[in-house]
């Protein structure tokens, strides 16, 4: 299995074709870094199309019916044209928006959603930078999307965008900090921030050593969290059709709406693979190379969070304020208990 | 290239402190504070301070840049509108401001910065955590009771205006 291990060639594309070329100096490794960057893009933009295909077809099987089936082998060709579609588009502005704000938020909300890549160990020393820091960067970064999730109600100058965008930040703001708690018990237990120390403290027990085994109930404060985090149902009131009709992104058309679409999935992807790395032992596992592994358990999650959106209603803004100051932040800080009780005492009989 | 970036950076912080406090809108103002407050994550990042780098980002970004918007946003009736910039204090305003440049620039030729050679490890930010947790545990926990006194300051009036 040694053979499919993806960073070994990468390793062997570098030392064999990029150096020779570009050197391994300043300037050879801007231009590495370059080709890391685009590919991570190509690599996410890819996974993003299919989710939006395998969204519709979850959605559709859970209300028995059959998505689309007309555009290629089961409509898998669906949402590629309907990104031509959109690229065709005419790019309309509001009148009366802010243009430089309007045209800034789906911007920011899209790179932003790939920034949060530098850090995801995709398998075995693939990944772009261990930074010491790694799973801060993660949660500091994701803070732009809130920002541009505003700067989008704001821009548009229509009175559901703005709903939509305070209601964002609201929420956002609130369900960051049991978020942010749940994975301080992983970081207690590990000793470090870095992503791929998590992944490697986990590897004990054949790869079965799992932070999700010892820490269940920051697993679920987590995922809970995530699907705040990334504004989906049963937490999706920014963009809650019956209230706000399209809620922050409703002045948004063509390859602006793309953005904001396709940044949404990045998204999802972005908290599976951290749910992942940090509670299911990240590319850890027997016989499979371990991007499989990696795969094989983001696109778990990403399922996970796909059937709680098509099966559960959505919460009223009290119960969801409510819910996350008065319910999580306690349960949260009741696992941090259990952590530390679990290290000093159980641990070490 | 480190002395490029560093230039890069300095002057995109000064050019958008500079907009922030002569923009007529006072959300783009907000928004420009934000790219001030994280261009200057950008120079920690190249001094190796990551640890101060991303809890730059986490609390500039995420919590004081995020409440001023809202704030903005929640007061309708500055949107749209272009706000008065100054006032009849703009020379007394001025003049302080003069006061304080020259002190950190006094401050900063007084100082004798001392060259190092000494490579940052890559476990800092474990090193910062050992710290505070032992040597600055005082200072962190009297900073502690700060914020939680503010805190229940802060609900106290909200409470109050609310009845």
């Amino acid at each position: 299995m040694e053979i499919l291990e993806l960073a070994w060639i990468f390793e062997w594309l570098n030392e064999n074709l990029l150096v020779p070329i570009v050197g391994d100096g300043e300037f050879g490794i801007l231009v590495r870094n370059l080709i890391l960057a685009c590919s991570v893009f190509g690599l996410l933009s890819l996974i993003a199309l299919c989710l939006v295909w395998w969204e519709r077809k979850v959605s559709a099987h859970i209300q028995q019916r059959f998505g689309p089936m007309m555009t290629g082998w089961h409509g898998i060709l669906q949402t590629v044209a309907d990104a031509v579609k959109l690229i065709q588009k005419e790019d309309i502005v509001p009148a009366l928006a802010d243009r430089k704000v309007f045209f800034w938020a789906p911007v920011i909300c899209f790179v932003c959603a790939f920034a949060a890549y530098i850090v995801i160990p995709f398998g075995d020393g693939l990944i772009v930078s261990d930074l010491n820091v790694g799973i801060l960067y993660i949660i500091a970064i994701t803070t732009f999307t809130i920002i541009s999730l505003m700067m989008a109600g704001w821009g548009s100058n229509n009175k559901y965008a703005l709903l939509g965008g305070m209601r964002s930040a609201a929420q956002a703001v609130s369900y960051e900090v049991p978020m942010a708690l749940s994975i301080l018990g992983v970081v207690m237990v590990t000793g470090s921030m870095s992503m791929q120390e998590i992944v490697k403290a986990q590897s004990a027990w054949y790869g079965f050593h799992w932070n999700i085994f010892f820490q269940p109930l920051g697993f679920v404060i987590y995922v809970i969290a995530a699907t705040a985090e990334a504004n989906r149902t049963p937490f999706d009131l920014p963009e809650a059709e019956q209230e706000l009709v399209a809620g922050f992104n409703i002045e948004y058309s063509g390859m602006k709406f793309a953005m904001f679409f396709l940044a949404e999935f990045v998204n999802m992807f972005t908290v599976s693979a951290i749910a992942t790395t940090v509670f299911l032992g990240g590319w850890n596992g027997p016989w499979l190379p371990s991007w499989f592994w990696f795969l094989i358990k983001t696109l778990g999650m990403v399922f996970l969070f796909m059937v709680f959106r098509w099966t559960y209603p959505r919460l009223r803004v009290d119960q969801l304020m409510e819910f996350a100051w008065k319910v999580l932040l306690p349960l949260a800080f009741l696992n941090i208990l259990w952590v530390g009780l679990y290290e000093e005492v159980f641990s070490k009989w | 290239m480190e002395a490029y970036v560093f230039y890069l950076f300095a002057f995109i912080i000064i050019a958008s402190g500079i907009a922030v406090v002569t923009m007529r809108n006072i959300f783009h103002c907000a928004l420009m504070l934000i790219f001030c407050l994280f261009t200057v994550a950008g120079l920690y990042v190249l001094l190796s301070a990551e640890f101060l780098a991303v809890v730059q980002v986490l609390l500039y970004v995420g919590a004081v840049a995020i409440l001023m918007i809202f704030a903005i946003m929640l007061t309708s009736r500055l949107a749209g509108r272009e706000v008065q910039l100054s006032n009849e204090q703009t020379f007394v305003g001025g003049f302080l401001a003069l006061v304080f440049a020259l002190g950190i620039f006094y401050a900063v030729n007084a100082t004798y910065f001392v060259p190092s050679d000494a490579v940052l490890g890559r476990e800092n930010s474990l090193a910062i955590g050992k710290l505070l947790m032992t040597e600055f545990v005082l200072p962190f926990e009297v900073i502690s009771v700060l914020l939680l006194a503010a805190l229940i300051g802060a609900i106290i009036i909200a409470r109050r205006e609310g009845n």
